[in-house]
């Protein structure tokens, strides 16, 4: 009974997406509903009404699409299934049969093959080494039955701001995503968890808005403040630090593989840092969407383009440069050219075109043809494969002079440098004349075949050549049109993985047959759609995020939860992030004092292991050797840590970083020994527990061990130890003691890490015990963790 | 951000067992279970994730009966030329100067380097060449020492690749794709078999520097791609602090570490009593097994206490860390204590012009120790079931590059056709495989692409090429992209 109201009041709700696929998710819901009331027989836990994009295509894209798919050239038998004409008509091996009879799966060969005991009958082959389940079968014989329906995809379909679902008078919901998010758990037996306690949820904010804990002072003010307005005024104020754009940017360093060396083989230093310091200055400028990306595909085309758009378009050359000898020109052009191609439809789409560039894809509705019409937008550019060898200069053709005068002017967000008149970046520049483009037989750059033009895939949108240039300019117009149904998706997905820990679409990078389904169809699309019409404001975006209710909750862990939402894809609680790796650096140095806020500007050299560049490097270039820097230098945020592409920081990387060497949209969270190992024993932490406590003593001379533990533990975590916390961290800064003690030359030496200075007027014992213990603090999960 | 999925059975296990009896349940997991030992433990499933219901692991692994349980790859960078060392061509010494004909080349694709050249004379070898064991192999006078033990090599010298220059080169041979961010061929093997030691990766790598004109080493190269990152190849280095970050800082000790951690659980397990994240569990484990590293990683690069016998084996360079020898001797210890796959590289093979006076340094840097360690691990009795593999990125061509004499000369880039070796793990000992034309130019019998090669090595250590898979951005890869037969004819 309440099942059924459920789905009748759903039903009114989203008449308006029926068309796609309000049925869909209404049946998802019936399905997870029925899947606990059914019992025994073949048909157990099936849908009432199966859904083509739901149920069928993720096991035809998975498990038949390779061979009766969309590439043309390696469909067997002519069948292909991803199409309703191609599957409704007579076999070409045997005309009087059907693949799919709708309403007769009797009458259609594609049951026979699934449920025959023959193995060379039956289908996907056994050289395939795939196989159907007994339900993947039902399902789709069920399907049949009901009139095998096909429909597009829903990703491929503008997106349509849904109704939102009424307040259920609970008075949880803050916002819209609560109340899309709280029908969703409602109907996975699930409810919210109490909202986080509040340095919980101030850690959680400062770290997700800026990548930095919040200072002594914010937390002594937000702790204070138990006005109805505190955490807006604290969101609101975290949203305007510089910090933000330093914390956005990092996302937008892996999309765009920023790199500080040209990554291959010699792997010369390369400056692109200025482009590095735009991104930054973009996010805090709170630069809408559309033009941010706008001119960083194509700053280049607009009228008068200023330096500052030029600048942006370094976007396009951030890729992998060669200066090996002997390799051919023209091969590593389109390498680049195929580069800016898969970057562009990976982080800005999130689809996987390069699939198409050997052959037709095999899982989405995307052509070769297809994948060198998009190639085209980026073929047209001055760029060399080959410019020079190693030590050729650290940018190449077309390049952006940059100048004192700049820096005073235009460009004034640009962190000034000291040793060099002017800084060149590797940008982007059109010719004058259309290199023309072909289809690259197996996407080898010597096999052209049939010329292509300027064009994008019209699955998804059709590229109108009457409103838009062949041009990069004319493909950023497509990419933010009304009718572009990814975009605005596919970015505020990515933006959510931030905040939530997962996107709605789990597989952010792929939008397209083989993604994973959104868990939150309307909500996603609502706001596509919101995002869009509040012209593409990233901050605001954002703010919805934490102003929501679901943001706000506790991230304890139930039993309820372990049971039924193991992984948090219904939000009835927060998640627990592992940090990034550039904020487990940035937190120690915050925390510890010893952080420099300087942004942007060249990037810096910190401690390193010794030798680790010397014994890859071929010797050639200015990345032979590290050359480490020294002072204020050392203690610059993760995010302005030198990135050398052959060999990437090591603490970085083993905190699951970006290698830079393609577009990355996502980042692993791994669990690993080596991981320990860098927060036991690399000196950037133990050198910030050391002049952390060094500065404790000296502040707090005359006060206890105990208040000078809650202190370093509060200023880390945010918190208050408790009582069983505090009594562990004393009894092991007492034990430290003793050891110190009974050997102060050991002390000596403990304090001996880093290059801040040791202060002299405080007892070596002390000072290395609570160094200890501080350490001890860095080291535990939650300090690593987004709680 | 794709947040790991825990399977929930597994997520059972650690609850119910882990978390209350870590150790009991870390014990009970005890060497050579194999993929239930380090390989869960560290394999996307229990700790860290990975998508639940992948392919591989949801099949039985091993596919079928492994003959190698282990590899050591000895990876020659540069390109070895194939002409002075096992593709022996007397044609060319007595085509001296003469040009390469057109038919034979059938215009193929040159590098850079010498496709600008008016003429492509030929040049032999300035080393002899004998034959020698059982088998009659040829072997040049730079390799004596490989020459002693030939009969139990199988010796490709009919290897082919798609690739030119070295970085894509290398990268194709490693991870199966010409461009970076594909797993490499020891994650692969991380992430299908898991490690045999619960307190060592199970992907280590070395790293040498030769005489010759070094082309350099990209950490991509062991790279885990889209697999967990833990599969990731773990850097050994020369001397004191072996794997990165290893050293207990100075003014601790094992005792005062001890001590550290034993608070780390006890706090730890304070925020797992509140927040309930299986995740807290697993960092737990971690520290502990750093910790274990830190005591197995010393013991097992500690070479002072090898024998004389063995020293004098791989030379005594084999006590200098960081030198090749160093690294094969390591390379040995490392395997026999269950490192599943131990990555060599020795740079420097990149002979464009002086080739006899450079190549026969480079010989002398590998030659000895890298026989040695076959026969160190005949002796051992581990030879049976270590595969080791001696070969670089592509060979070299028949024709000179830049400046022609008798005793010195250069070659480029040959990708048409190149010898490698591998020994033991199931390989036919005493074997030549492969031939090619007098010209040494082009296959003419039994040609293996570098996909074969994989599907080989793969084949050997029990895995199917075609089923060891992993979905990424939905598609389901594999080492060997969509192609790679097995080599039945070498495997005994």
């Amino acid at each position: 009974m309440i099942q059924a109201r459920l789905i009748h009041i759903l039903v009114s709700r989203f008449r308006k997406w029926m068309a796609v696929w309000a049925i869909g998710s209404v049946v998802f819901l019936l399905a997870t509903c029925d899947t606990a009331t059914e019992t025994g027989g073949t048909t157990a836990g099936l849908p009432d009404v199966v859904d083509y994009n739901f149920h069928i295509r993720p096991i035809l894209s998975d498990k038949c699409f390779a061979c009766h798919g969309p590439d043309n050239n390696t469909r067997e038998a002519g069948l292909r299934l991803d199409t309703k004409e191609g599957a409704y008509q007579a076999l070409s091996e045997n005309p009087g049969m059907y693949a799919i009879v709708p309403g007769k799966p009797e009458e259609s060969a594609v049951y026979h093959r699934l449920v025959t005991d023959d193995e060379t009958y039956r289908m996907p082959p056994v050289s395939s080494n795939l196989t159907l389940t007994d339900r993947e079968i039902n399902l789709i014989t069920r399907w049949i039955e009901q009139g095998a329906e096909y429909k597009p995809h829903w990703a491929f379909t503008p997106p349509v701001k849904a109704e939102v679902p009424q307040d259920d008078g609970n008075g949880w919901a803050r916002n819209e995503i609560d109340r899309f998010v709280l029908q969703r758990m409602k109907s996975e037996g699930l409810k919210p968890n109490p909202v986080a306690e509040k340095h919980h949820l101030l850690r959680r904010v400062s770290l997700d808005i800026t990548g930095l804990p919040p200072s002594p002072a914010q937390i002594e003010r937000f702790l204070a403040d138990d006005s109805p307005e505190a955490y807006e005024k604290m969101v609101d104020e975290l949203l305007a630090s510089d910090a933000y754009g330093e914390r956005m940017a990092l996302h937008w360093l892996d999309v765009a593989r920023y790199a500080d060396s040209y990554g291959y083989q010699d792997d010369d230093i390369r400056t692109q840092w200025p482009w590095r310091d735009w991104v930054i200055h973009a996010f805090n400028e709170n630069m809408p969407y559309d033009r941010f990306i706008t001119w960083q595909l194509a700053g280049d085309l607009l009228p008068d383009a200023s330096k500052e758009q030029i600048l942006a378009t370094a976007f396009n050359r951030n890729h992998k440069i060669t200066e090996e000898g002997g390799v051919i020109d023209e091969e590593y052009r389109v390498a680049y050219t195929i580069d800016k191609t898969n970057t562009y439809s990976k982080g800005i789409l999130g689809i996987t075109m390069e699939c198409a560039q050997c052959h037709d894809h095999k899982y989405d509705p995307f052509s070769q043809k297809n994948y060198y019409s998009l190639f085209a937008f980026f073929n047209n550019t001055l760029e060399n494969g080959l410019e020079g060898l190693v030590n050729s200069g650290p940018s190449k053709t077309p390049r952006l002079t940059i100048t004192q005068d700049d820096l005073n002017g235009i460009l004034n967000f640009i962190n000034k440098w000291d040793d060099q008149e002017q800084v060149s970046v590797s940008v982007m520049g059109e010719r004058d004349e259309v290199r023309p483009t072909f289809l690259l037989d197996r996407g080898v750059y010597d096999a052209p075949k049939e010329r292509v033009f300027p064009g994008t895939p019209e699955s998804v949108l059709d590229f109108d050549s009457t409103r838009y240039a062949p041009n990069r300019l004319g493909l950023a117009q497509w990419t933010f049109s009304k009718d572009n149904p990814l975009t605005a998706r596919v970015f505020v997905n990515q933006l959510w993985a931030l905040f939530f820990g997962n996107g709605l679409v789990s597989t952010i990078a792929d939008f397209g047959n083989q993604g994973t389904l959104p868990t939150h169809p309307e909500l996603l699309d609502w706001m596509a759609v919101d995002f869009q019409e509040n012209g593409w404001d990233i901050k605001r975006l954002v703010k919805q995020f934490v102003m929501s209710a679901t943001y706000r909750q506790s991230s304890q862990i139930t039993d309820q939860h372990r049971k039924r939402d193991p992984d948090n894809r219904y939000y009835a609680r927060a998640a627990r992030i592992r940090l990034p790796a550039e904020m487990i650096r940035d937190q120690v140095l915050a925390s510890s004092g010893l952080l420099n806020r300087t942004i942007g500007g060249p990037s810096i050299k910190p401690y390193q292991p010794d030798g680790i560049w010397e014994i890859t490097s071929p010797g050639r270039g200015a990345l032979a050797h590290y050359v480490q820097d020294h002072g204020d230098a050392l203690y610059r945020r993760g995010i302005y840590v030198f990135f050398k592409v052959t060999l990437p920081p090591p603490s970085m990387l083993i905190f699951d970083s970006s290698n830079r060497d393609m577009c990355e949209v996502t980042r692993q969270r791994t669990n690993t020994p080596l991981q320990a190992l860098v927060m036991l024993n690399d000196p950037t932490v133990l050198e910030g527990a050391r002049v952390f406590a060094g500065e404790l003593l000296a502040e707090q001379a005359d006060a206890s061990p105990d208040t000078w533990i809650q202190t370093a533990f509060k200023r880390i975590l945010c918190r208050d130890a408790t009582e069983g916390e505090l009594e562990v961290l004393q009894q092991y800064y007492e034990e430290e003691q003793q050891r110190f003690r009974q050997d102060s030359g050991e002390a000596d030496k403990f304090l001996q890490v880093g290059e801040a200075p040791l202060r002299e007027d405080i007892p070596a014992v002390e000072y290395a015990a609570l160094m200890a213990v501080i350490h001890a603090i860095y080291n535990l999960e939650e300090a690593t963790t987004r709680v | 951000m794709e947040k790991k999925n825990v399977p929930s059975m597994e997520k059972e296990i650690l609850n119910a067992k882990l978390f209350q009896n870590r150790r009991q349940f870390l014990s009970s997991l005890s060497i050579g279970i194999g993929s239930a030992a380090l390989g869960s433990l560290l394999m996307p499933g229990l700790f860290s994730g990975g998508k639940s219901g992948q392919d591989a692991l949801a099949k039985a692994i091993p596919h079928f009966a492994p003959k190698a349980k282990r590899v050591i790859y000895l990876f020659q960078s540069g390109g070895v030329s194939q002409l002075e060392s096992f593709d022996y061509k007397p044609k060319l010494r007595e085509m001296l100067g003469q040009d390469l004909p057109e038919s034979v080349r059938g215009g193929q694709r040159l590098t850079g380097m010498t496709s600008g050249q008016a003429s492509f004379p030929l040049v032999g070898s300035y080393f002899d060449f004998a034959q020698y064991g059982e088998s009659r192999a040829w072997v040049s006078s730079l390799f004596p020492h490989t020459a002693k033990i030939v009969d139990d090599l199988c010796i490709v010298k009919s290897m082919h690749t798609d690739a030119i220059n070295h970085d894509p080169a290398i990268t194709f041979f490693q991870t199966g794709a010409q461009q970076g961010n594909r797993p490499s061929m020891g994650a692969w093997l991380s992430y299908g078999l898991g490690s045999e030691n619960e307190n060592l990766p199970a992907f280590c790598v070395l790293i040498s520097k030769g005489k010759g004109d070094n082309q350099g080493i990209y950490s991509k190269l062991w790279t885990n791609g889209f697999l967990d990152s833990v599969h990731q190849g773990v850097q050994f280095m020369g001397g004191p602090n072996p794997v990165l970050y290893l050293n207990n800082p100075e003014g601790t000790d094992k005792v005062s570490r001890r001590n550290l951690l034993d608070k780390l659980g006890k706090l730890n397990a304070m925020q797992f009593e509140v927040f309930g994240d299986a995740e807290i569990t697993a960092k737990v484990q971690q520290y502990e097994m750093a910790y274990r590293m830190q005591t197995s990683v010393p013991e097992v690069t500690d070479v002072s206490k090898e024998p004389d016998h063995i020293v004098k084996m791989y030379g005594s360079e084999c006590l200098v860390p960081g030198t090749y020898a160093a690294n094969c001797l390591l390379a040995r210890k490392l395997s026999e204590s269950g490192v599943r796959f131990v990555q060599l590289y020795h740079q420097g093979w990149d002979q464009h012009g002086g080739l006899p006076g450079m190549m026969a340094l480079q010989a002398k840097d590998v030659d000895q120790a890298s026989a040695a360690l076959v026969t160190d691990l005949k002796q051992r009795g581990l030879l049976d079931e270590t595969l080791v593999i001696w070969g670089g990125e592509f060979g070299r061509t028949n024709y000179c590059q830049g400046h022609l004499e008798f005793n010195n000369y250069g070659r480029d880039h040959h990708p048409r056709s190149f010898s490698i070796w591998m020994a033991g793990g199931g390989v036919k000992p005493g074997l030549v495989y492969g031939e090619t034309d007098e010209f040494g130019y082009n296959i003419v019998k039994d040609p293996v692409h570098v996909h074969d090669f994989h599907a080989t090595v793969l084949h050997l250590l029990g895995l199917d090429h075609e089923r060891l898979t992993y979905q990424h951005l939905g598609r389901r890869y594999r080492l060997t992209d969509v192609a790679g037969n097995v080599v039945k004819s070498i495997i005994a």
